[in-house]
């Protein structure tokens, strides 16, 4: 759908944007990084919301992160989580060989050193959609060569 | 019980929820970061333009529109055409003046303010959907086309309908483009 492109453009602009606008300091402390994580955040748990309003509960955990894995990545990225590993005490490992935000920048070492502000906002969106399915989580991403990437999630336990 | 089967147009929808809600979480973050609505809306035009002139390039690729010889065949296909492939809405046409230069654009849906209720206080002069003005204007612009965009009545405002005015700026010179034998 043509839909995708005007997303994939709106998220590099506001990536730009955010960058643009930092004042000094910001990058190194990291706040741009944070304030698109913030904005990936609230979409993420709008989405969860309107997906999952007719589907069945979870069992547990583990179906949750399945259904992130599956129907939430096929619908925003059209496609699956290639691999998904956990050590069963709750650190999950999200791995896209082939990252959407990421197809368009480079395959390889190139640019690797600016993935990272491009996946701020999905790590936010994972984030906020597992957190209004009650999970409240840290999820960090990186990337060793474009365009695959691995998403990290560490369940807290409240 | 078997779990009820998933409907596929559901998921279609909810992608174009995606850029919906992305859309809103910029401008919310806009808002927090600028106090006046004039530094919003020029922002969020100036964000339009950067996009409009890389979505011009994925448009004209997708579709296949002739070249147009008048500004009032160019806003037909961007009303009937552009809309219709980006945002699944066909906005109406009508000229304004004599001279054929300056067009509006009825809205009387806008997927963008789907989940606004209203501006926040405060606001009341913030353009919510000041990007489309921006990636009007920087589509024309890569093809050589300078033109002002910008929102002539809002609903969010309490307007009756929202109103783009597209105003063309050069006169299209049809002989530039000819080519030479």
């Amino acid at each position: 759908m043509a839909d995708e492109a005007l997303f994939l453009l709106l998220h590099n602009e506001m990536v730009s944007g955010v960058y643009k606008s930092a004042e000094q300091g910001e990058v190194e402390n990291g706040r741009c990084i944070t304030k698109l994580e913030n904005m990936g955040f609230r979409v993420g748990q709008g989405l969860i919301e309107r997906f999952t309003k007719d589907t069945a509960r979870f069992k547990d955990e583990l179906d949750i992160m399945k259904f992130i894995c599956k129907d939430f990545w096929t619908t925003v990225f059209k496609k699956q989580i290639d691999n998904l590993r956990t050590n069963h005490q709750g650190i999950y490992v999200l791995q896209d060989n082939k990252f959407r935000l990421l197809t368009q920048m480079s395959t390889g070492k190139q640019y690797l050193e600016h993935a990272s502000k491009y996946l701020a906002f999905t790590c936010g969106l994972i984030r906020g959609g597992l957190s209004n399915l009650g999970i409240k989580s840290i999820v960090t991403a990186e990337v060793s060569s474009m365009p695959a990437c691995k998403f990290q999630v560490m369940i807290q336990k409240l | 019980m078997s779990r009820p089967a998933h409907r596929r147009p559901e998921y279609h929808k909810i992608n174009k929820d995606l850029f919906v809600l992305t859309y809103g979480a910029l401008v919310a973050q806009l808002c927090k970061d600028y106090e006046k609505d004039e530094d919003v809306n020029k922002y969020l035009d100036k964000m339009g333009y950067g996009i409009g002139t890389r979505l011009v390039e994925d448009f004209l690729a997708r579709s296949c529109v002739r070249r147009c010889h008048s500004y009032s065949e160019i806003t037909d296909v961007i009303a009937q055409v552009a809309f219709k492939m980006y945002l699944g809405i066909t906005p109406s046409v009508t000229c304004n003046n004599s001279s054929r230069t300056e067009f509006s654009l009825i809205l009387d849906k806008n997927p963008l303010v789907e989940f606004v209720e209203e501006l926040p206080a405060g606001r009341s002069s913030l353009c919510y959907c000041n990007l489309l003005c921006g990636i009007i204007r920087g589509a024309l612009e890569m093809i050589h086309l300078a033109a002002d965009v910008t929102f002539l009545q809002d609903r969010l405002k309490g307007d009756r309908v929202t109103e783009i005015g597209i105003t063309f700026l050069r006169k299209l010179d049809e002989k530039k483009y000819r080519r030479k034998k």
